[in-house]
C-alpha cells in the first residue's frame, strides 16, 4: 500500500526526522491559510499522488511549457497562483502511465536552502533475507540511472535483525554520505530513527530523495515516498486510515474487498486462474497464441462461491473483456467450487461473452459435471494449450 | 532415492486443529502412510485430534515436546499468517530437521527475523507460501493433489503451486513420473532457493532430469543459471528443461505473489530465459509444453 509524501513525512516526524513545515490541502479554500500559515521567503507546492517523477511531470490539461507538478514560489501571491494552476489537473509522469493521475491533493511546504543533495533508501534485499539501506551522494537524479550508470556511487549497507541499526552502521552509512560535522551526528541519529520506522511499521519501501544537507549543515527529509507490506496491514490500523482509494483502480479496490489478487491490464481476454504463478503463465499463453489478456486475476487457494461470483463480476465490468478464460488447477481449491461460482456468477450476470473453462486437480470430475449440467454454453478446455487456443479463436475467430 | 523426504520422514503437524490444517492431513494419512505423528497447539496439549475416517493423533502444548514424544523429524506449518513466523521460530529452536510453511501471506519483516535465525540453525525451511513437497508414493508433505502425481525420473522445482502442479501433471502425461518435487514459495524471503535444491536434484541417483520453474521479480533464476554454469565446468549436469513465468507482466505491480514484481529494471523475464538458456536449460515459451519439451530434451 502507498501513502502520499505528507503522509510519509508525518510518519517520519514521529520517529524523530526533521521535516520542513507543511501542510496539506484537499481543496483550494485552504490554499490561502496553508500558505500564509508558513513563514517563508520560499514556498514549495507539491502536487500530491502516489507515484514518483512529480517534479519533471507535466499536466495534461496545461501547455507543454507550463511548469512540472513540484514548484518554488518566492511569494505567498506566486505559491498560491502555482496551487490554483495545478490543483484539479492531471498529472503525468514517468510513472503515471499515459493517462497521468488528478492531483486532488496539494502539499505547501517551507522552503529549503539546499546545500547538497543525497539518496537514501531502506528495504528489504531479497538477496541477502536482510534489511537493507540504499546510499548515494548522487541525490535528487532518477536513482535507476545512477545505479546504472555510476554503480560504484550506491552504497548497500546491510542491517542485522537481532541487532538493528547500530552505531557502526549509521556511521558506514555517514561515510558513505561523507557528511561532516552537525549533519553527521544528525545522520547518524536519523538513521537509526529511520530504520526503527521501516521496522516497527512494517514499510516496504522507505524512500528518501532527495534528503539535503543545507547551507547551515542541517540534514533534512525533502521528499519521501512510503509503501507498506500489505501482508502486514492487519497490525496497523493505524496505517490501513491512511489509504487512499482515489488513487487506485475502482475494480481493484473492489477486488480487495473480496481477498482477490487482482490487477487491470489493456486486453481482451478476461482471466479468472487459481495461484499466482499460473496466472500469470495464462496471461503468457494468451500473449502467445496472438491475444492480450485484459486483467491478471488470482482467485487464491481458498476461494468460495461468493468470491469466485465477484471475481466473475469484476471481470465483466471491464468492457474491452470479449471473452473470458477460467483456469483452475486445485490443490487446495476444490474444482467443484470454481464451477458452482462460475456457473453462478454467469446466470447472475446474464454472460454474453465466449467462455472457456479449464479444470484439473482436486475433485476435477465433480466440477466438470456441474459445469455440463448447467445448461449454459461454455466451451470445455482439456488442458491449457487447448484452453488458451479456444478463447482466442472464440474472441478473434 | 529422493530428496528431502521419503518413507521414513516423520512429521507433526503446527496448526493440526484448524480447517486447513485437518483437510491436508487427512489427505497426507491417505498418501502412502505418510508419517503423520502429532500435532501441536498450545493449548490442546493432551488431548485427540480425529480425522474423518477415525485415525487419532496426539496434540502436545509445544513442538518441542511432540518431536521428544515421537522422534518427528520434519515439521509442516498451517497456522495463520500472524502466528506462522512464531511457529517456525519454534520448530528451529525444538532442532526439527526440514519445517515447511505453507502459510501465504507472513509479514516480510517476520521473516527476515526468521532467516537470521534459520541462517544460525541446522534446520531446514521451505517457504513460506508454498504448496510443499512431495515424493510419489512415499511421502506428501503441504497441499499438492496426490492425483496427478507419478513415481519416477524428474525432479521438479518452482517458486509457484499451481505451475508446479502443472509440471507434474505434464510429467505425469508423459510417462516419466516424478522423483520429488519441491515449491519453494512466492515470498521475497524464504527459507530455501533454487540453488539449494537443485543441488540436491544433481546429487540425486533417482533424478535423470530436471523442470525448474521461475517468475518475474528477484534474481534467483540468474543465480540459479550461474550455479548450473558453475557445477556443468565440475562435469555436473542433468537434462533440463525452465520456464518463468510473467512475460507479460507489466513493471511495477506485485503480480499475486509478494515477490513477483519487476522493479527498478530488474526481475524482468526476458534476463532470466537469457541465463538459463546460456546455462543449456531448454526454456519453454509455453507452460502447457513443459512435458513434451522434456521429453522432446531427452530424446536429443
Amino acid at each position: 500500500m502507498n501513502i502520499h509524501e505528507h503522509q510519509a513525512k508525518k510518519i517520519l516526524q514521529t520517529f524523530g526526522a526533521p521535516i520542513a513545515a507543511g501542510v496539506a490541502i484537499t481543496s483550494l479554500d485552504q490554499a490561502e491559510g496553508a500558505i500564509a500559515s508558513l513563514p517563508g521567503p520560499v514556498w514549495v507546492v507539491k502536487s500530491q499522488i502516489h507515484a514518483g517523477g512529480r517534479g519533471k511531470g507535466k499536466f495534461k490539461e496545461l501547455g507543454a511549457d507550463a511548469k512540472g507538478g513540484v514548484r518554488v514560489s518566492f511569494s505567498a501571491e506566486e505559491a498560491l497562483a502555482n496551487a490554483v494552476e495545478m490543483f484539479g489537473k492531471t498529472l503525468v509522469t514517468q510513472q503515471t502511465g499515459p493517462n497521468g493521475k488528478a492531483v486532488n491533493q496539494l502539499y505547501v511546504e517551507d522552503g529549503a536552502d539546499i546545500d547538497r543533495e543525497l539518496y537514501l533508501s531502506i528495504l528489504v534485499d531479497r538477496e541477502t533475507g536482510k534489511t537493507s539501506f540504499v546510499a548515494s551522494t548522487e541525490g535528487g537524479m532518477d536513482i535507476e540511472t545512477v545505479a546504472h550508470d555510476t554503480p560504484e556511487l550506491i552504497h548497500s549497507v546491510g542491517i542485522n535483525a537481532s541487532t538493528g541499526c547500530t552505531d557502526a552502521d549509521a556511521a558506514t552509512l555517514a561515510d558513505a554520505f561523507k557528511l561532516e560535522g552537525s549533519a553527521r551526528e544528525q545522520g547518524k541519529a536519523l538513521f537509526k530513527n529511520l530504520y526503527e520506522a521501516f521496522v516497527s511499521k512494517d514499510m516496504s519501501l522507505l524512500e528518501i530523495n532527495p534528503l539535503i544537507v543545507t547551507k547551515s549543515n542541517d540534514v533534512q527529509v525533502l521528499d519521501a515516498k512510503v509503501s507498506f507490506d500489505n501482508n502486514a496491514l492487519f497490525r496497523h490500523p493505524d496505517v490501513m486510515e491512511l489509504r487512499d482509494v482515489t488513487e487506485e483502480d475502482e475494480k481493484e479496490v473492489e477486488a480487495s474487498k473480496h481477498d482477490l489478487a487482482y490487477i487491470a491490464l489493456d486486453g481482451e481476454i478476461g482471466c479468472m486462474v487459481n495461484g499466482a504463478g499460473l496466472a500469470m503463465a495464462t496471461m503468457d499463453i494468451i500473449k502467445l497464441y496472438g491475444a492480450e489478456p485484459a486483467n491478471f486475476l488470482d482467485v487464491g487457494g481458498s476461494a468460495t462461491t461468493e468470491r469466485v461470483t465477484a471475481a466473475f463480476k469484476i471481470i465483466t465490468a471491464d468492457p474491452n473483456v470479449k471473452g473470458i478464460l477460467v483456469n483452475i488447477f486445485g490443490g487446495i481449491m476444490r474444482c467443484d467450487v470454481i464451477a458452482e461460482g462460475v456457473v453462478q456468477a454467469a446466470k447472475d450476470i446474464n454472460l454474453e461473452v465466449p467462455l472457456v473453462v479449464r479444470l484439473e486437480g482436486t475433485k476435477v470430475d465433480e466440477g466438470k459435471a456441474i459445469i455440463n449440467n448447467s445448461g449454459l454454453n461454455v466451451i470445455a478446455a482439456d488442458d491449457l494449450d487447448d484452453a488458451a487456443q479456444k478463447i482466442v479463436k472464440a474472441v478473434k475467430g | 532415492m529422493s530428496i528431502l523426504i521419503n518413507k521414513d520422514t516423520k512429521i507433526i503437524v503446527q496448526g493440526l486443529t484448524g480447517k486447513t490444517g485437518t483437510f491436508h492431513t487427512e489427505q497426507a494419512l491417505a498418501y502412502h502412510g505418510t508419517q503423520m505423528l502429532a500435532g501441536t497447539h498450545p493449548k490442546k496439549g493432551g488431548q485427540q485430534w480425529t480425522s474423518a475416517d477415525g485415525q487419532n493423533l496426539p496434540l502436545f502444548a509445544t513442538v518441542a515436546e511432540a518431536k521428544d514424544a515421537t522422534g518427528a523429524n520434519a515439521s509442516v506449518i498451517y497456522v495463520p499468517p500472524a502466528g506462522a513466523a512464531a511457529a517456525i521460530e519454534e520448530a528451529i529452536d525444538a532442532g526439527i530437521d526440514l519445517i515447511t510453511c505453507i502459510t501465504e501471506g507472513v509479514p516480510v519483516q517476520d521473516m527476515v527475523r526468521v532467516k537470521e535465525k534459520l541462517d544460525k540453525s541446522k534446520s531446514r525451511l521451505i517457504g513460506p507460501n508454498c504448496p510443499g513437497l512431495m515424493t510419489p508414493d512415499e511421502c506428501k508433505i503441504g497441499i499438492m493433489p496426490p492425483s496427478i502425481f507419478r513415481k519416477g525420473s524428474v525432479g521438479v522445482l518452482s517458486r509457484s503451486g499451481t505451475l508446479t502442479y502443472e509440471a507434474v501433471y505434464q510429467t505425469s502425461m508423459a510417462g516419466l513420473g516424478q522423483s520429488s518435487a519441491v515449491g519453494i514459495g512466492g515470498d521475497p524471503v524464504k527459507g530455501t532457493e533454487f540453488i539449494d535444491i537443485l543441488e540436491m536434484f544433481l546429487a540425486d541417483d533417482q533424478t535423470e532430469s530436471i523442470i525448474m520453474i521461475g517468475e518475474i521479480g528477484g534474481s534467483a533464476e540468474e543465480d540459479a543459471a550461474q550455479f548450473l554454469i558453475d557445477e556443468a565446468k565440475k562435469g555436473r549436469s542433468k537434462p533440463m528443461v525452465g520456464f518463468i513465468a510473467g512475460r507479460t507482466s507489466p513493471p511495477g505491480r506485485t503480480m499475486g505473489h509478494a515477490g513477483a514484481v519487476i522493479s527498478g529494471g530488474k526481475g524482468g523475464a526476458d534476463e532470466k530465459i537469457a541465463a538459463l538458456e546460456e546455462a543449456g536449460v531448454r526454456v519453454s515459451p509455453s507452460p502447457a509444453k513443459l512435458g513434451v519439451t522434456l521429453v522432446d530434451v531427452l530424446n536429443g
